[in-house]
């Protein structure tokens, strides 16, 4: 299919050239993969088209998925085609400047204690620090939300500290808790549901990522930033019962 | 007491399902819906509902119902309807029947697809959640509590009495076999595999195997071999498209499909087969052939005008047509039932 350039519209960012590659999915999507790596100036070119097609309001457009290097355009093949949605999407990439990419920025509660933290001390072992400065080393870090998927709500975060990089758990829990703060290869992430799940434990979270009470109900959406702060248990039970009554509204500042 | 169907014996992964949770993908939330939005449409035409109202969705075998109503009208897809007590009746499938009071109907084991369809005219008084009614299990979100239905649930209904009318009937009922050939667009990740994959994968026989629910069907056939390795930076997943883990063993996304993963797609069902692929069984033998995203969207227009055709094509049920058989309990459970558990969730974060 046919190829073009795109380069990001707004100056502060680096004036990165992506090759935008139009590869088919069926007759109902469209991939529009700008690259094939991890890094947040690619995220933040991924974001910046993503608004870009929104904002168009192309017809036919039903979603539009935004991933860590590529957009999945849905639409319905009985209002546009493929072909139609690659020449709009190709003159969009050139034309004008970019969406808004208004960040915001999270602060998330985590406790890294005990039954909560299941895989504090063998991330600790296997990493060379004491539990200590793996909690220290999580909770330093600003986090970009890169993309979400998996789970509803499920945020990829990154990038970890290379000091904290491990592989994925050889076999997956087929039982990780809702709230779990997880960490593997250069990714951070909070498992929204109880669900299977192969990444490191170290904390747990009271905050829900994902409420349907919520519009949206996603916490969070790729262009984020977030950091986590370590509280105590008697912190996160307290925190645990407001959010669970309805009582705790977490506090955002708009990224600078 | 508020219009229900009471449920007598669940059936199994009985749950409701409209035609998907579209828009909230960006967020993570699958589109879930009828794994055979055809015969949705068509029952739905059957007791004057809206195409995309939400119905029962069940597999392989499904629910005993008693209707605590004045009456309700409803229809079914794949399978039969038993009305029991005296005397007993079996109404086929594709054609409406109105139900009183204290009636107890049974929807019968599925025949020649893995799911079936009760649709109930005016459809369920069950919140919408995010523009649907479809459960999405996993996540326990829409539908009846968000979960399979349960003996002793009460499905409460929009409307509590059905007028008297003709019943009726399609004059042409769709097809349940899948194409001798299912249509595939090969991509968005063709080129990680190797030429012999590809080659093998547009030539050979595939089994749906065991693993197969809501989410997807796992195949058993000839591996097929990445020429990149079998991780791929996480992207985008649509409906139908086939990923193909380390195990080279392909497996097709179905409605439940988490909205992005990590395996390279060796190619995509097109939307006009997908529904037919949403009805197979394990132990049902596919084939696919490669047709160009142009020739996809044509097969989609066209199936559009195929069902519209059908759902106009609606006749009086003709007298007789319920069919009174002595074996009428005698129950044909399948065998080999698959269990719903997360059989296809190894690409997990």
């Amino acid at each position: 299919m046919e190829n073009s350039t795109f380069t990001m519209g707004s100056k502060e960012q680096n004036q990165a050239t992506w090759k935008l590659r139009f590869l088919p999915s069926g007759d109902t999507a469209l991939t529009v993969e700008l690259g094939e790596t991890v890094e947040r100036r690619l995220s933040a070119a991924v974001v910046d088209l993503a608004a870009r097609i929104d904002g168009a309001a192309l017809a036919g457009v039903v979603e539009i998925v935004p991933t860590f290097r590529s957009l999945l355009v849905h639409y319905d093949p009985l209002v546009t085609s493929a072909a139609a949605l690659t020449e709009q999407i190709g003159v969009l990439s050139k034309a004008g400047t970019g969406g808004q990419t208004d960040g915001r920025k999270w602060r998330i509660p985590a406790c890294y204690e005990g039954d909560l933290a299941p895989d504090l001390d063998e991330v600790a072992e296997r990493t060379g620090l004491s539990p200590a400065q793996v909690i220290e080393q999580h909770t330093a870090a600003a986090y970009h939300v890169y993309m979400l998927g998996f789970l509803p709500g499920y945020p990829y975060m990154g990038d970890l500290p290379d000091s904290l990089q491990l592989p994925r758990r050889k076999s997956p829990r087929v039982r990780v808790p809702a709230g779990s703060v997880a960490i593997a290869t250069g990714l951070t992430a909070v498992y929204t549901y109880e669900s299977p799940g192969g990444w490191h434990l170290i904390g747990r979270t009271p905050i829900l990522f994902f409420d349907l009470r919520r519009d949206p109900p996603a916490l969070l959406r790729p262009g984020d930033s977030v950091s986590f702060e370590a509280v105590s248990r008697e912190t996160y039970d307290r925190l645990a019962a407001e959010v669970a009554n309805g009582n705790f509204e977490l506090a955002t500042e708009t990224a600078a | 007491m508020s219009a229900a169907l009471s449920v007598i014996a669940p059936g199994i992964q009985t749950t409701v399902q409209d035609l998907g949770r579209v828009g909230y993908q960006a967020l993570g939330v699958p589109v879930a819906g009828a794994l055979d939005p055809v015969a949705l449409r068509l029952v739905n035409a059957l007791v004057d509902n809206e195409p995309a109202m939400a119905a029962l969705e069940f597999l392989y075998q499904g629910p005993t119902l008693q209707v605590n109503t004045h009456s309700v009208r409803v229809a079914a897809a794949w399978s039969d309807i038993e009305v029991l007590g005296e005397p007993a009746r079996r109404i086929p499938p594709w054609q409406s029947i109105r139900l009183t009071e204290g009636t107890r109907f049974r929807l019968g084991a599925t025949q020649g697809s893995v799911c079936g369809y009760l649709a109930i005219q005016g459809g369920l008084a069950l919140a919408s959640v995010l523009g649907s009614q479809s459960t999405y299990t996993r996540s326990r979100i829409g539908g009846f509590e968000g979960r399979a239905l349960g003996a002793q649930d009460a499905l409460p209904l929009a409307q509590p009495a059905a007028e008297t009318r003709t019943e009726v009937r399609l004059s042409a009922p769709p097809d349940a076999g899948p194409p001798d050939r299912i249509r595939v667009v090969l991509g968005p990740q063709d080129t990680h595999f190797t030429e012999a994959a590809v080659a093998s994968f547009l030539a050979d026989s595939f089994v749906v195997s065991k693993d197969a629910d809501r989410m997807g069907l796992r195949l058993e056939g000839p591996a097929l071999t990445h020429s990149q390795g079998y991780n791929i930076v996480s992207d985008g997943i649509a409906t139908g498209a086939i990923q193909v883990p380390g195990s080279g063993h392909p497996i097709v996304m179905l409605a439940d499909h988490q909205t992005t993963g990590g395996y390279p797609k060796i190619a995509t069902v097109i939307s006009a087969d997908l529904p037919a692929v949403g009805r197979l069984r394990p132990g049902d033998s596919i084939r696919f052939r490669a047709v160009s995203t142009a020739e996809a969207e044509a097969a989609r227009r066209a199936l559009e005008a195929d069902i519209e055709r059908r759902a106009r094509n609606v006749v009086p049920a003709a007298e007789g047509s319920e069919l009174n058989e002595a074996a009428l309990y005698a129950t044909n459970l399948v065998s080999g039932i698959v269990s719903a558990t997360d059989c296809l969730s190894d690409d997990v974060p």
